[in-house]
């Protein structure tokens, strides 16, 4: 074994390279700059300067969800590491893997209340899977293996290192752990078999079963298995946001999305089903309405890898604590073994009553002759579907639109921030997935509100020449919380009517492309002209304000009490 | 139904550790009744013993969530298990000569020691389960009690085991 030693920012980088990082996102600062230094020195590791530490965050997150790896993030102490806090919240939320590399002042000023000094530890600590302050260089190598086990593993999670300015600076021999030990964490793959048994009885017996696919799906990558033993029990598959994707779309299972803004048919038949088999879902209250009169005749299987998620807001009466690959597979084989009776005539006529349900659609209208954004986000879809894009979003009307619209037969293409509902996370996210992805179509279908967020990164796109395709749906509000404000606020539209640069002159001052559409017949042109680009584009749609979302179920109320329009 | 519950936590003896579960319990809006912590006979690993009041979906809730967290190793709900539970008390009391002999027989009554005694002041040292500490605390209220200090529960399981980590 060499004698050679390293500083502590040398086995930082060294250690990354070991994990397979290729791609890191970061601002440097002050007590970080050993890190940017031993950066200069190598050229194993690609970092992409940024322009705003949450943007760093969202970009290793978004370039998690579409790698399926773990993305990194290094910012400076004090206020480079607070300005994460929101984006480590919401890899926190939605599950997704992302080590945050965070500098701290040196070991001997902490609490000190030195220059940028940030208790980040104990900031980030309700918000993160875990996290650790290195306190001695001979620990670093051992911190950042278990900080890639423990954000990738187990239901997957965003993980966060400080490291202070002397621990970079140390030296130590590098020799990079094998394996962890980690006493306390030992995520359950495995569901155990008699209850996997027992939920495969109560599914081939039920008369009207429906499965809920959530973000769980996605992270094990059961969709085969979802697919298979759907078609086997003939049950239905309804999914959450983050389960888009998991169950093709053009199956006659499918029900679509469920929930706040699900399709009328999903939320009838989770309401009235007497077996709910839950995969990877956490039961999110965007998800039951009025959890009291959620399901009320339904028995519920719920499996998860992570066991609080379970009986958490729905009681299960079935848990199964595992993988959802692993719990599938396992049912398949119990199924293929044994054959059971699926008492197929019931599931049948199930399935019809939900086709009828199916007649049910919203009504969308549009209240002016402007343009729709229902219409710019049908037609963005049919003229990028053939391109297998990945869609990001921001959050509000344009991201249900987007959900609703989309018809997602893969998984990994609908990047969007569910659980935390960030404004700002679809830009720098779809920056991560041009990262991973350079040759990749990336939309950000945004609002003229959540763009403006995260704006600043046009000049990082530019710079990296990212060819995020910003499709702002420009209503001149805030719209989602608009459209509240109209339904149960008394029309006070109360600091909701948002003004904006103009994006076609700022695109261009970055050096990107800006077009404008106000009429339906530039839409396909302006599309166009944004596919065949060399640069970033911003599109800037500007629609109708006044247009809803639907449909639409209140805060509160129970799934059946669907608004499907202005009217009812 | 709320109920008082014991729960006891085997965690690794790190920084941190015991702020991540207080930070859990106050994030929630959990309540702590009493909390003990000391390391283990194996060094590396401490022990902490909870009381918190929950009915029995809040605790199982609870000791989910103290399970998800990195470095807590085991969680058991000893209202489950058949526990053997003990607290410690000490009390300062000023004495007249009068009341000297009062306070040997509450001693006695209460079977706490007299482990320290100056001219005017007794100390007393009570060990018990919360019934038996309580009583104490009736006895000794009417006189001048100048200062009283009271343990969080220990707590054990009857049988089973624990862990699977020896001397922890």
């Amino acid at each position: 074994m060499s004698n050679q030693t390293y500083t502590g920012a040398e086995i930082l980088l060294k250690s990354l390279v070991e994990e397979g990082v290729k791609e890191i996102f970061g601002y440097p600062g002050g007590v970080i700059l050993t890190v940017y230094e031993a950066l200069y020195n190598q050229d194993k590791i690609k970092h992409y300067l940024v322009r705003h530490e949450q943007a760093a965050v969202h970009a290793a997150e978004g370039y998690a969800r579409v790698t399926g790896k773990c993305g990194v993030a290094l910012v400076t102490s004090g206020p480079g590491a607070c300005n994460t806090v929101t984006g480590i919240a919401n890899a926190y939320y939605d599950g997704y893997p992302i080590v945050v590399l965070t500098g701290q002042v040196g070991l001997n000023q902490i609490g000190n209340d030195a220059f940028q000094e940030a208790d980040v530890v104990g900031i980030t600590r309700s918000c993160c899977k875990h996290n650790y302050l290195v306190k001695d260089v001979k620990d670093l190598q051992r911190i950042i293996k278990e900080a890639f086990h423990i954000a990738t593993t187990g239901k997957p999670g965003p993980v966060v290192i400080d490291l202070p300015k002397d621990v970079l600076t140390q030296k130590t021999a590098f020799n990079y752990p094998k394996t962890v030990k980690l006493a306390g964490y030992n995520p359950n793959y495995k569901g155990h078999p008699i209850q996997i048994s027992k939920a495969l009885k109560m599914l081939s017996e039920a008369h009207r079963p429906i499965i809920i696919s959530g973000g769980g799906v996605l992270m094990s990558g059961a969709y085969d298995e979802l697919f298979k033993i759907a078609n086997y029990l003939k049950i239905p598959v309804a999914h959450t946001l983050m389960g888009t994707g998991t169950f093709p779309s053009n199956s006659p299972l499918n029900l679509g999305m469920l929930g706040m803004h699900g399709n009328f048919w999903a939320n009838h038949a989770v309401s009235h089903a007497d077996v709910i088999f839950a995969l990877g879902t956490r039961f999110n209250d965007r998800i039951t309405g009025c959890l009291q009169r959620f399901a009320r005749d339904a028995h519920v299987i719920h499996v998860d890898i992570d066991p609080c998620s379970i009986s958490k807001n729905v009681k299960a009466d079935i848990p199964i604590v595992g993988d959802v690959k692993n719990v599938l597979g396992c049912m398949i084989d119990d199924y293929e073994k044994n054959k059971p009776n699926i008492y197929e005539v019931d599931k049948i006529k199930w399935l019809e009553q939900i086709d009828e349900w199916r007649q049910k659609r919203a009504i969308p209208k549009c209240p002016s002759d402007k343009l729709s954004a229902i219409t710019v986000i049908n037609k963005l879809y049919e003229m990028t579907k053939d391109l297998d894009p990945v869609v990001c979003t921001e959050v509000g009307q344009h991201q249900m639109w987007t959900a609703q619209l989309f018809k997602f037969n893969k998984p990994r293409k609908l990047i969007t921030s569910g659980g935390l509902g960030t404004m700002g996370f679809g830009f720098p996210a779809a920056m991560g997935v041009c990262a991973a992805m350079p040759d990749k179509t990336v939309l950000n279908i945004a609002g003229d509100g959540s763009i403006q967020m995260n704006i600043q990164e046009l000049a990082t796109c530019v710079d990296y020449n990212f060819k995020v395709i910003n499709c702002v749906i420009d209503n001149g509000y805030l719209g989602m919380v608009r459209q509240w404000q109209e339904k149960l606020f008394n029309k006070h539209y109360s600091q909701t009517k948002i003004s904006h640069p103009d994006f076609v002159k700022l695109a261009e001052s970055y050096g990107a492309l800006g077009i404008r559409v106000e009429k339906e017949e530039e839409i396909e042109p302006a599309i166009k002209k944004a596919l065949e680009a060399k640069v970033p584009v911003i599109i800037d749609f500007v629609v109708e304000g006044c247009e809803m979302v639907y449909p639409w179920v209140l805060a509160g109320e129970p799934l059946t009490k669907v608004l499907l329009s202005n009217d009812c | 139904m709320e109920n008082l519950h014991t729960i006891s936590i085997l965690v690794s003896n790190e920084s941190g550790v015991l702020s991540r579960i207080v930070d859990l319990f106050s994030g929630r809006g959990y309540n702590i009744e009493s909390l003990t912590v000391a390391p283990t006979i194996d060094k590396l690993y401490s022990r902490i013993t909870i009381v918190t009041a929950g009915n029995q979906a809040a605790i199982e809730q609870i000791c989910k969530q103290l399970n998800r967290l990195i470095p807590i190793i085991k969680v058991v709900d000893l209202n489950i298990n058949e526990a053997v539970e003990r607290e410690i008390a000490l009390v300062k009391i000023k004495v007249k000569d009068e009341e000297k002999s009062d306070i040997l027989r509450i001693a006695e009554a209460t079977n706490a020691k007299i482990i320290d005694i100056t001219d005017k002041i007794y100390i007393l040292q009570a060990i018990g389960d919360e019934k038996q500490i309580q009583a104490l605390v009736e006895m000794v209220r009417p006189y001048s009690v100048r200062e009283f200090v009271r343990s969080g529960k220990v707590a054990i399981s009857r049988t089973g085991d624990f862990s699977n980590i020896k001397n922890a």
